[in-house]
Parts: structure tokens; C-alpha cells; sequence
């Protein structure tokens, strides 16, 4: 199996198993019945440590063993949480740590 | 449709437009230099729509991976949007003709705002806030890639170190639980779980262990507040 009819059904298995594993929780813990309070406590507790996770997950490549590895990441980061901590508005944290970021990764180092 | 709510809802995904509309574009500057036809990169972000697993599918693809092998990638990368589901089943709940659409669109960053949606918004207008915010993030994934397979030569503004606004969007949403939630063991163990999953396994293969950990870790914090509350109770 080549050209355009591989990239087609090579794109529906991975379209359809991305969906499976979104949709999976809801077929389980269907609307009808009252979802297990185990499950509702996951529920709750994930968002925490997912997003924690994701943080963890963007900033894995960053390279320890330079300056320039590590400072742009560390300086936008802090001034992100700094600025959110202040002022609780997050468009303006990720405008301003985007921008400081670009501008070490781009000018500084 | 409620003018404000679609405004809020704007103004909550402007960040993503900076990441998607970046990574869209590089991901559609990726398949036509991987030598992909263009329809692919569009088709892919249309109804795949997962980053992390479109940019996998590319050496993949122009290798003619078996289709097992595309399937496996599939669900190993994507594995963790099991999480996602398992914290929207209670606010997708009556979500009628909505819900697979919503569902269909739990990326990361569509995830971090609907699982944070601002405590301004009417209850009533919940489920379209996040609706909204679906499918303006979507919208923003299938240009950026449209933008990528057409004018990704010509485009010669220096990008560098933009996508680090996706980074900075979820590092505003755990400070944001850190800082609303009394119970701060979730994020805590979210990132301990992690480094340690990445210092063992390495950063290309640490997100499921560290999903292992991280349900375990709140599986145990979910029985030990159990019993306290059975001791409460005696």
C-alpha cells in the first residue's frame, strides 16, 4: 500500500485512536449513572498535577550543562509566575514571558 | 450567541493563537519538506488535532511506517488525554449535541482553559465558553498549518523562542491552582512524579511513567482522606 491512500487511512487510525483515548472516560462513566466517588476525586486532584506535568514536559529539553540553556527558560519562567502572583491576569504573564524569552533566546544568547 | 462570552472567550485563547499558529505553521513547513503532499498537513490538524503526535507522524509517514506502528504511536503519545477526559466528565455533563465536538477537542492547551474557566462566567454559560474556546483553538491549529504548507518559505520573521507561550500558558495555570486550591499535594506530586520520571526514563520516553506515578501518587492522597474522614466520623 503506497502514495495517497496510505497517508489517508494512516491518518484515520491515528485521528481515531487520539479520539478513542479522549472519549474513553466519558463511555465508561456514562451520564446516566452516577460517576464512583474515586473517580470524581482523580477529577478533581488531575488539572494540579497535569499541568504540572505539562510544564515538566515543555521544559525537558532545556540544556543544563549551558548558561544559555537554562537562563532564557529560568528568567521567563519566574517572571511569568512573578507576574501572575501580582497582578492574576495571564494574557499579560505569557505576553511578557514570551517576550523576555524571545528576546534572550534571539539577542542575548 | 452571547457577545461577551465569545469575547471572554477570545481574549482566554489569544495565547494559544501565538503557540498554534507558530507550531501549525512549522508543522506545515515540516510536511512539505519532509516531501508529504499538502493535503496532509491540514487533514491532520483538522481531525487528528493533537501537536505532539502530528510532529511524531511526520518521519513516520514519508517512512512508511506500518499502520500498527502509526496506531501504537498514536496512543502511547496521546495517552495522557485518558487524564483529561477523567476531570471533564462532570463539566462536559449535559453538554447534548456539543459533547463530541468538546470531547474531540481536548488538546493540552484547550484542556488547561476549560479545566480553568474564570469564576466570571455564569454557570449557564459554562459549556459554551468551553465550546468556543474548542473551536477557536482548533480554527488557529488548521490555519497555522494552512499558513505553514502554502507560505512557509516566504515567511522570514524570526520566530525563535515563540512557542515558549504555550509553556508560559500552562505555567500560569499551575500557579493558578497553587495559589486557588487548598489542597496543593496534586501539584506537587504533578511535578515531583515528573522529575523523577524524566531523571530515570529520559525526556523521550517520560510521560507514561510519570502518569503511572501521578495516579498513584493521588490514588494514595485519595485513600488517606478516606480514612481521615472515617476517623472523623467515628
Amino acid at each position: 500500500m503506497t502514495g495517497d491512500l496510505y497517508l489517508l487511512i494512516a491518518i484515520a487510525i491515528a485521528a481515531l485512536a487520539t479520539f478513542a483515548l479522549r472519549v474513553l472516560p466519558f463511555l465508561i462513566f456514562g451520564e446516566g449513572r452516577p460517576t464512583p466517588p474515586v473517580v470524581l476525586a482523580l477529577g478533581k486532584m488531575l488539572p494540579g498535577a497535569v499541568m504540572a506535568m505539562l510544564v515538566v514536559y515543555c521544559l525537558k529539553g532545556t540544556d543544563l550543562s549551558l548558561a544559555s540553556g537554562w537562563m532564557p527558560a529560568l528568567a521567563a519562567s519566574l517572571l511569568v509566575v512573578a507576574t501572575y502572583v501580582w497582578k492574576r491576569n495571564s494574557l499579560l504573564s505569557i505576553v511578557v514571558g514570551t517576550a523576555l524569552y524571545m528576546a534572550l533566546v534571539q539577542l542575548v544568547f | 450567541m452571547d457577545k461577551k462570552i465569545f469575547q471572554k472567550a477570545f481574549t482566554a485563547t489569544i495565547p494559544v493563537i501565538s503557540g498554534y499558529v507558530v507550531l501549525g505553521t512549522a508543522f506545515g513547513f515540516l510536511i512539505r519538506t519532509a516531501g508529504l503532499p499538502a493535503w496532509t498537513g491540514p487533514a491532520m490538524s483538522m481531525f487528528v488535532f493533537a501537536g505532539s503526535l502530528q510532529f511524531a507522524l511526520i518521519p513516520m509517514l514519508t517512512g512508511s511506517a506500518s499502520l500498527f506502528t502509526v496506531l501504537l504511536t498514536s496512543l502511547v503519545v496521546n495517552a495522557r488525554h485518558l487524564f483529561y477526559g477523567i476531570s471533564m466528565l462532570e463539566k462536559y455533563k449535559g453538554a447534548g449535541p456539543r459533547k463530541p465536538y468538546l470531547i474531540f477537542g481536548l488538546t493540552d492547551e484547550t484542556y488547561s482553559l476549560v479545566c480553568s474557566v474564570p469564576s466570571d462566567i455564569p454557570e449557564t454559560q459554562r459549556l459554551s465558553y468551553c465550546f468556543l474556546v474548542t473551536v477557536l483553538d482548533h480554527f488557529y491549529w488548521v490555519f497555522g498549518s494552512l499558513l505553514g504548507v502554502t507560505l512557509g518559505s516566504v515567511l522570514h520573521f524570526n520566530t525563535d523562542g515563540m512557542d515558549f507561550a504555550l509553556t508560559a500558558l500552562f505555567i500560569t495555570v499551575v500557579t493558578g491552582q497553587w495559589l486557588d486550591n487548598k489542597d496543593r499535594r496534586p501539584v506537587l506530586a504533578g511535578f515531583i512524579c515528573s522529575l523523577a520520571a524524566l531523571l530515570l526514563f529520559g525526556p523521550s520516553s517520560f510521560l507514561i511513567p510519570a502518569m503511572v506515578l501521578i495516579a498513584a501518587a493521588l490514588l494514595l492522597f485519595y485513600a488517606a482522606d478516606r480514612k481521615k474522614e472515617a476517623r472523623h466520623d467515628r
